[in-house]
């Protein structure tokens, strides 16, 4: 593991439980247990994939990194301070340099605004750039940066296609000169054509810029080409986090091995292949007792459904799985 | 023998600014019986519009101006408002992205495929319940009998989609139109859902139209693909030639612009630029402003059909000039 001082972000043991609150006195009587003893870190310029299904917690950890949720324990380390300890305006000092990109730019872009001054909102609230002229010539090369001909400015975000806006909405969190970008789901919507521009791009700013990544995302072919280190999260809980190539190529938890079989393969030699686990995700306010994944993991054994493993050190990276328990090993 | 759905010069228009823009241009193929085609494409490549032009359901104030759906020798455009309706309820089932589109979120789920079958057939309720009973097992929901009274809300993602397979089985019919049937789903689920989906269409012979935007699906599911872009068909051939030696610039494009293909640290091969708008679109070939093999024919007349080999048609000039002059066929 790599020095604290080395890392942008560091995670630990993150905790956010949402309660569920029933009758008149709206009592909690449970809780939507969405994210766990969740610890990671990100280097500069790297890139951590945070991959999992629906009801995984993943976009719960994004939003609990950017404090948009309360986490009830845990830390959330940015560039050496705990962002969940800062008062609201070291919090908002700290968040120009941390920014996060959704999946659907519809949403998050003002319609009734021109995008310039979509792009320019964050440099008036953080004072970059002295004047009018100096903000719309950075407006102008940001779009340009995001291959975006900078004459377009003056246009609202309905005149742009589905692509052109998630680089409007990158050219937006560009503005405000940040260190970390957080991309939720920030291709899932994109046609493949499309993605492919925006995957291309995203890697294209990381390297001129020297930005790090947390890529969240349902679809783990994406993550193989962008990330470099990949968390796989299933039901609240990382599972296994290691480098992407080891990830794929010997998955070491059963549940990762899920999910990379369950791919559909476009090679024709790879049809007809049986689904690799069955059932449905639980659900996150009752997960099941023990390891979470037993219910559906074709390798469970007794010990599984009794008790909760913990995170294993395994050669590249830990796997929360009692079969990467290290065996008493020789020499 | 005549093919189970013949497709003949589709044309689907909305009314727009400059006149009525065409969302499905000029699209001919056959569906044969037990044999599933999928028909793929981005957004707003009008794969959806064909499959509601064969419906009839397109949304107002669109419409079908020109061609033939033939079901089975009948000409589906020219029916009656209730013949129509009768087609679509027993000869042709259809199953969403979305179950919630159409299942009732207030009936029982079992009283829904129920009344589905009770619709076109003339069964009594207790016979109508044993079916349903029975198609909830052939769709592998686990404990049919206590589902029967759940509500969708009560079932996951998964089960709501495998309610609404029974549904669309209920009737027996000839055809299914998949649209995007697993996009709503997790990866884990959806792999189950393509499994079965391949069961039921081996054991019961129903030919699918399923219509996706992912070729890992269209891998796991077609016998033949039909890829669209703009409107138009561009390339029609059998599974595996397609996913091996694609021949339409815009094919091969697609599937080496997939994460899956790429090698890891390098850029991913892209298309350039983007789907043009339909009032954009160029006189020749739709493809023309993004292709990297265009040559002077391309952006003035469109492409004419070449058949490059058995089961396979292409439209495009690069293929056109590159096949040997009597053309194969």
């Amino acid at each position: 593991m790599s020095d604290a001082n080395e890392s942008i972000l560091r995670v630990e043991g993150l905790r956010t439980w949402y309660p569920i609150r029933r009758g008149l006195l709206r009592r909690v009587v449970g809780h939507v247990q969405a994210a766990t003893d969740v610890s990671f870190e990100i280097a500069p310029g790297r890139t951590l994939a945070l991959v999992g299904e629906s009801g995984c917690g993943k976009s719960t950890v994004g939003r609990s990194i950017l404090c948009l949720e309360n986490p009830q324990e845990g830390r959330v380390e940015f560039e050496g301070r705990d962002l969940l300890s800062l008062d609201a305006t070291s919090l908002r000092a700290a968040r120009q340099r941390l920014q996060i990109v959704f999946q659907d730019p519809m949403a998050s872009l003002d319609p009734r605004m021109r995008i310039r001054d979509q792009i320019a909102e964050g440099m008036h609230s953080f004072g970059i750039g002295a004047d009018e002229a100096e903000r719309t010539a950075r407006v102008a090369e940001l779009l340009e940066r995001v291959q975006l001909d900078p004459r377009t400015m003056d246009r609202y975000p309905h005149e742009f296609s589905g692509g052109q806006r998630q680089r409007i909405c990158i050219a937006r969190a560009l503005a405000v000169e940040p260190r970390l970008i957080v991309c939720d789901e920030s291709v899932s919507a994109l046609d493949v054509s499309i993605q492919a521009q925006i995957l291309n791009l995203l890697r294209r700013l990381q390297e001129e810029l020297g930005l790090s990544y947390l890529f969240i995302t349902h679809d783990l072919s994406v993550v193989r080409y962008l990330a470099h280190e990949v968390a796989v999260m299933y039901l609240g809980r990382i599972v296994e986090r290691g480098p992407t190539e080891r990830l794929f190529a010997h998955p070491a938890h059963p549940y990762t091995r899920a999910l990379l079989a369950a791919i559909p393969s476009i090679d024709p030699a790879r049809r007809g292949e049986a689904p690799p686990v069955l059932g449905d995700v639980p659900s996150p306010s009752r997960p099941p007792p023990g390891c979470h994944f037993h219910t559906r993991c074709p390798v469970a054994m007794e010990r599984c459904r009794r008790e909760a493993p913990p995170m294993f050190a395994i050669e590249g990276g830990e796997s929360r799985c009692f079969l990467s328990e290290a065996p008493g090993r020789a020499d | 023998m005549s093919a189970l759905l013949e497709v003949r010069d589709l044309r689907t228009v909305f009314p727009g600014e400059g006149g009525p823009t065409p969302v499905v241009d000029g699209v001919s193929f056959d569906l044969d019986r037990g044999e599933v085609l999928a028909l793929v494409g981005e957004s707003g490549s009008g794969k959806s519009m064909t499959a509601f032009s064969i419906l009839r359901l397109v949304p107002k104030p669109g419409r079908v101006v020109a061609g033939s759906v033939r079901l089975g020798g009948e000409d589906l455009l020219g029916l009656s408002v209730t013949a129509m309706r009768r087609v679509r309820g027993r000869r042709i089932s259809m199953i969403f992205q979305e179950p919630m589109t159409c299942l009732n979120p207030v009936v029982r789920v079992g009283e829904q495929v129920v009344e589905a079958i009770r619709l076109h057939e003339d069964v009594s309720r207790a016979d109508a319940r044993d079916r349903t009973r029975a198609l909830f097992a052939e769709v592998g929901i686990p404990d049919p009998e206590a589902r029967l009274d759940a509500y969708p809300h009560q079932l996951s993602g998964g089960l709501k989609q495998r309610v609404m397979i029974a549904m669309a089985l209920s009737t027996r019919p000839e055809m299914l139109i998949a649209d995007e049937p697993t996009t709503a789903l997790d990866v884990t689920v959806q792999a189950q859902i393509l499994t079965l989906l391949r069961e039921l269409q081996q054991s019961r012979g129903t030919a699918i139209l399923l219509i996706t935007h992912d070729l890992g699906i269209v891998n796991e599911l077609a016998d033949r693909v039909a890829v669209m872009y703009a409107g138009r068909l561009v390339e029609i051939a059998p599974r595996v030639p397609l996913l091996t030696e694609p021949l339409h610039p815009y094919t091969q494009g697609l599937l080496r612009s997939m994460p899956a293909r790429g090698r890891p640290g390098e850029p991913l091969p892209e298309i350039p630029g983007v789907v043009p708008r339909a009032s954009e679109w160029p006189r020749g070939c739709r493809f023309s402003t993004r292709c990297p093999v265009r040559f002077e024919p391309c952006a003035e007349t469109y492409p004419a059909e070449s058949h490059p080999a058995a089961g396979r048609r292409v439209f495009c000039h690069d293929v056109e000039r590159r096949l040997p002059s009597e053309g194969a066929r």
